[in-house]
């Protein structure tokens, strides 16, 4: 079942995606196909099974608590598609 | 016959170590060949000809000194995804726009530290998501076999269709792939070549660019597994900086392959004898398993019961991640903006003009199922059919050493018959899912070629940390299949 | 007595839950190598894990989380060994990767109280429903240009404990007394430094009121981000206010969060951050759970110092101090050892009202704090000992304490200098209160004939001549045996 108009563009919203108004329709149809399709899983019996967290092979681990990373403005700065002196700049925010 | 792009990865090495070439000799050859033959194939986004040359003299010295790494000299081919220190970094995405990391990822970091040469950055499906690598912000790559007859162009797999199509054409000694649920495995069969998927936390996750952090895992693709096993031993490695990563020591895989299969118990998953499957694809299982028992191996029915939720709950899974790791494509600290009067503005318009449509469906529906009222019915339920999965091969691994089954359903197929159900497309990934799921490692081995001459593999699937198995079965099937087919663009055949 | 807010159809009662944000001191972020420290230039103390460069991942730093459990523990909380971050996912300026690593589903603590004192002497036990570890955003700066916010990431990925309350709160100042109280826990453990002013701690302040007498809680706004104990205070005030006059006026609350503004002493809505709330919290799948040993809570407990309500109670048992002067000596740990310096050999009584008063007034007076002192606790206990063996007078001790102060003597080298010691000759005594008496006969004879009150003034007569230098118990005395003569 194709997802509504409505659904779609909470969706969107929530990941600040912007779309048109004839993508809503087919993002709609091919997201409810896709969500069908993985509705088959209401099949699994999963009573008193937990659910996987990472593949259960890495020891856990803490690291030191030392300052070895940062003061590298440059390199954070690098890429900035904005800036201003030592900011990233977006457009104004209003509280 | 015997010239430069003859060489296999182990080959050169040789030749490279007893001087019988060198290695500004070997990486002008490729750079040759990706300049002939890269613009058919569109193997390549970014290409390093002047750092890979100035890496090869390098390499070259070490080499007169009798020094250098075991990988000194070797031209590679490095996926998109993998962010390397001060060569652009796209990830097939407009939305990484001129990103030029001030890093560079410990697999390639390890890599060059053993002496690679790298020949460039190569093309992928959008973040990794696709199968057929036709979601590239930079034009699909193709693969450099053709059917017998037809010249259509045919997709090299995906999302490694680029490392794929490059190693297959011989652009490269080897490349590095990264595998979520098949990326590696699918295009190393759909182009004749060998791709391993080590075990989850083998290879470090640090500096590649995420997809689906629980699945995500770096491996070789080259034209051998011998050659697969010499690049694994230098990718792979405990790295502090993924916590996800495991601290156990790399063996020496390359020795593995003279181990031989003899008294091996080989399982075959009845579960994978889907419906609809083409009996060329049955008909080259049956082939693995006598190939196998001819060389000595106990051929063993397992069954993984869960085997058809794998990619429901891979979908599940996966696409709950990337929604989450694609958050800070934003347009603002790096990558491509879309100027907006206000801040929300400027998200929806650089994601909307940055993300293709592929990434965008895929993030949206991973939004959908971790959003409020959802997320107990799809993701918490994906991630218990997923323990299930697990314990699935878990089981069977008590019984059998290894698993073998087909790498995909279907050979390559041409670029316009792409399926346009999106769920069509995601059944390509239906026999490398369900591993990935589990985190166990698997490789693909070119095996035969179908009817119309496109190359079939097959997959091997084994237990944690257990590669060595791996590689030794799937050099029992190398060795038995004796594929010795080219492509039709390849650098070794004049145009 | 409960705190009541009178409308116009009666009596309301308020409840409150807080959720502090305290800044967990460590020398590295939650998550990655750069630095934690307070300032520095704009997005210089920002690795690029920070910053959410692709492929970037997390790694927990283990300071933070012994932070947290020795958090726990001084908030006789359960510790949780089994624990997970979680991923909250929103879009801002200030949020590089788009999520908020934090523990939404297993936090590593669990339920723990509060003990809080009250002015009428009382005490309340405030529940604590958990405290887990989270990364601090970083910083919009929208005050530099006209058309754009500015972006510093200094803060960003600081380790963060949030300690959310119970809605145990029932008065302005059971809030207040609450923080006050938890921010000194949190110091002398030293898991956090308390700087409010610096943003080290801060409120969020969720809000309700109802009827006496009813069980059901009515519907609450949260009053965002509130950076003194004095605005949570005066949040809560207003914020009742407000929401009495909606039910009053026959509306209802909506629940919303709210923004404090103390110049206009009032709460505004923060719609635009109320739109489409969705966090879609999932396990971080770049970290593992958090598992940890009971042996090393232990440790952890082994090693944390004397907590506050345990000070206090050997205080009062070991010194003899009231309630009251054990809770103002214990408000910080500095003080507190400046006290036991100073109570150890000297009169202990003596010593607590002697910080009490004419010392903290002289902290005070100067602006020092008990770490930079004027006068050491040593100097204090030395002035003290001359009181006790009646060298000086408390008088005459008040003014050798300012000079203390001022010139940094030691007390004997001043009560020397200036001549200071009491008289406790007898004789001089007696003759001085003769002449007192001999020039106010008619006092005398007003005192004779009954007006009591008048013994005083001779008191102070006799001091005023004898410059402040008489024993008082011996002026008394002598005063006594002339005036029944």
């Amino acid at each position: 079942m194709s997802l509504d108009a409505k659904t779609v563009t909470r969706i969107a919203r929530l990941a600040r995606i912007g779309l048109k108004p004839e993508e809503v329709e087919t993002l709609g149809q091919d997201m409810g196909s896709i969500i069908d399709w993985v509705e088959q899983l209401k099949e699994v019996d999963v009573t008193g099974i937990d659910p996987m967290i990472g593949t259960g092979l890495a020891k856990p681990r803490l690291r030191e608590d030392a300052v070895t990373d940062g003061d590298c403005r440059d390199k954070v700065l690098s890429n900035a598609p904005e800036r201003e002196g030592p900011f990233f700049t977006v457009p104004k925010v209003v509280e | 016959m015997s010239g430069i792009h003859d060489f296999t990865l182990a080959s050169a090495r040789d030749a490279l170590k007893s001087r019988k070439i060198s290695a500004v000799e070997l990486t002008n050859a490729h750079i040759d060949a990706i300049e002939r033959l890269d613009g058919q194939l569109n193997s390549f986004i970014t290409r390093t000809p002047d750092q890979a040359r100035e890496g090869a003299k390098v390499a070259d010295e070490a080499l007169a000194k009798g020094e250098g790494g075991r990988l000194c000299g070797i031209p590679l081919g490095i996926k998109d995804l993998f962010c390397t220190n001060g060569v652009r970094t796209t990830a097939a995405s407009k939305i990484l726009g001129n990103f030029v990391p001030p890093y560079e990822s410990t697999v390639t970091a390890n890599l060059l530290k053993d002496g690679a040469v790298f020949l460039g950055k190569l093309n992928l499906d959008e973040f990794a998501m696709g199968s057929a690598n036709l979601n590239s912000a930079f034009g699909p790559a193709v693969n450099p076999w053709k059917r017998k007859d037809s010249d259509a162009k045919l997709v090299p797999g995906g999302s490694s269709g680029g490392s794929a199509a490059a190693v297959a054409a011989g652009l490269v000694l080897g490349a590095t792939g990264t595998d979520t649920g098949g990326s590696i495995r699918q295009p190393a069969a759909f182009t004749g070549i060998a791709g391993i998927k080590p075990t989850y936390g083998r290879c470090s996750r640090f500096g590649t660019i995420a997809f689906a952090s629980s699945l995500d895992q770096a491996g070789p693709m080259a034209r051998n597994l011998q050659d697969c096993a010499i690049l694994l031993e230098s990718m792979a490695g405990f790295d502090p900086r993924d916590s996800t990563s495991v601290d156990t020591p790399v063996p020496n895989y390359e020795a593995s392959l003279k181990r031989g299969v003899k008294g091996l118990r080989v399982g075959i998953p009845k579960e994978y004898h889907v419906e609809g499957m083409p009996a060329e694809i049955e008909a080259l299982w049956q082939q693995g398993m006598n190939w196998l028992r001819d060389a000595g191996a106990e051929i063993v029915e397992v069954s993984l019961p869960h085997t058809k939720y794998g990619l429901p709950t891979y979908y599940i899974a996966a696409l709950a991640e990337a929604s989450s790791n694609l958050a800070r494509y934003d347009g603002l600290r790096f990558g491509e903006r879309v100027s907006a009067p206000s801040l929300d503005g400027l998200y929806e318009a650089s994601r909307a003009a940055g993300f293709g449509e592929e990434v965008k469906r895929r993030i949206l529906i991973g939004t959908h199922v971790l959003s409020s009222g959802y997320y107990d019915a799809y993701y918490l339920r994906a991630q218990k059919v997923r323990t299930l999965i697990q314990q699935d091969f878990l089981k069977a691994f008590e019984n059998v050493d290894v698993l073998l089954t087909p790498t995909a359903p279907s050979g390559a197929f041409a670029q316009d018959e792409k399926p346009t159900d999106p769920v069509q497309m995601y059944l390509n990934d239906v026999f490398t899912v369900p591993a990935s799921m589990a985190g166990v490692p698997a490789l693909s081995v070119p095996a035969g070629l179908d009817a119309r001459g496109v190359p079939l593999g097959l997959q091997l699937i084994g237990k944690f940390f257990d590669e060595e198995t791996l590689i030794a079965a799937g050099h029992a099937i190398e060795q038995a299949a004796a594929f010795h087919h080219r492509p039709t663009i390849h650098a070794g055949v004049s145009a | 007595m409960s705190y009541r807010i009178t409308g116009n159809t009666g009596e309301w009662e308020i409840v409150v839950g807080l959720e502090v944000h305290a800044q967990v001191v460590s020398e590295a972020k939650l998550f990655s190598g750069a630095s934690a420290e307070y300032g520095g230039e704009p997005n210089t103390h920002v690795s690029l894990v920070d910053a959410g460069f692709p492929g970037m991942l997390p790694v927990l730093n283990q300071e933070c989380v012994a932070q947290a459990v020795r958090t726990g523990l001084g908030l006789e909380a359960e510790i949780n060994l089994f624990s997970r971050f979680d991923r909250k996912n929103y879009f801002y300026a200030d949020l590089p990767t788009g999520y908020q690593i934090s523990q939404f589903a297993h936090p590593i603590i669990g339920k723990g109280k509060v003990l809080v004192d009250l002015a009428d002497g009382s005490t309340r036990e405030i529940g604590v429903t958990r405290l887990h570890l989270e990364q601090d955003a970083g910083k919009s700066i929208h005050d530099q240009d006209p058309t754009r916010s500015f972006i510093d990431l200094n803060r960003a990925g600081v380790a963060l404990m949030e300690i959310v309350s119970e809605p145990d709160i029932r008065s302005p100042e059971e809030a207040g007394a609450y923080l006050r109280k938890l921010r000194q826990i949190l110091r002398y453990i030293g898991t956090c430094d308390g700087n409010m002013e610096e943003g080290s701690m801060r409120a969020d302040v969720n809000v309700s009121v109802r009827k006496p007498g009813e069980t059901d809680y009515r519907t609450r706004c949260e009053i965002k981000n509130v950076n003194s104990i004095r605005f949570v205070m005066m949040a809560i005030e207003v914020e009742a206010q407000r929401q009495i006059e909606i039910w009053e006026a026959g509306g209802t609350v909506d629940q919303e969060t709210r923004l404090f503004d103390h110049v206009r002493s009032e709460t505004r809505s923060l719609r635009s951050k109320e739109d489409a709330h969705d966090y879609r919290y999932f396990p971080d799948p770049d970290l593992l759970p958090l598992v940890i040993e009971q042996s090393w809570v232990d440790e952890l407990k082994a090693a944390l110092p004397e907590l506050p309500e345990a000070k206090r109670a050997r205080l009062e048992a070991e010194y003899g101090v009231s309630r009251y002067e054990s809770s103002v000596l214990c408000v910080e740990q500095a003080i507190a050892d400046f006290y036991e310096t100073v109570a150890r050999g000297a009169d202990a009584r003596l010593a607590a009202n002697w910080m009490l008063g004419d010392f903290f007034a002289a902290l005070n007076r100067t602006g020092r704090s008990i770490e930079d002192s004027p006068v050491s606790a040593e100097g204090l206990r030395e002035l003290l000992g001359l009181i006790s063996n009646s060298t000086i007078n408390g008088k005459i001790a008040k003014e050798v304490l300012e000079d203390m102060v001022e010139t940094g003597d030691s007390a004997s080298v001043i009560v020397e200098r200036k001549g200071l010691r009491q008289v406790t000759d007898t004789g001089a005594i007696e003759s001085a209160i003769r002449d007192i008496l001999a020039a106010n006969n008619d006092k005398v004879e007003e005192y004779k004939s009954g007006k009591d009150k008048l013994f005083g003034f001779f008191v102070g007569q006799t001091m005023k001549a004898m410059k402040g230098k008489g024993n008082p118990a011996l002026v008394n005395e002598t005063l006594k045996k002339l005036l029944s003569e």
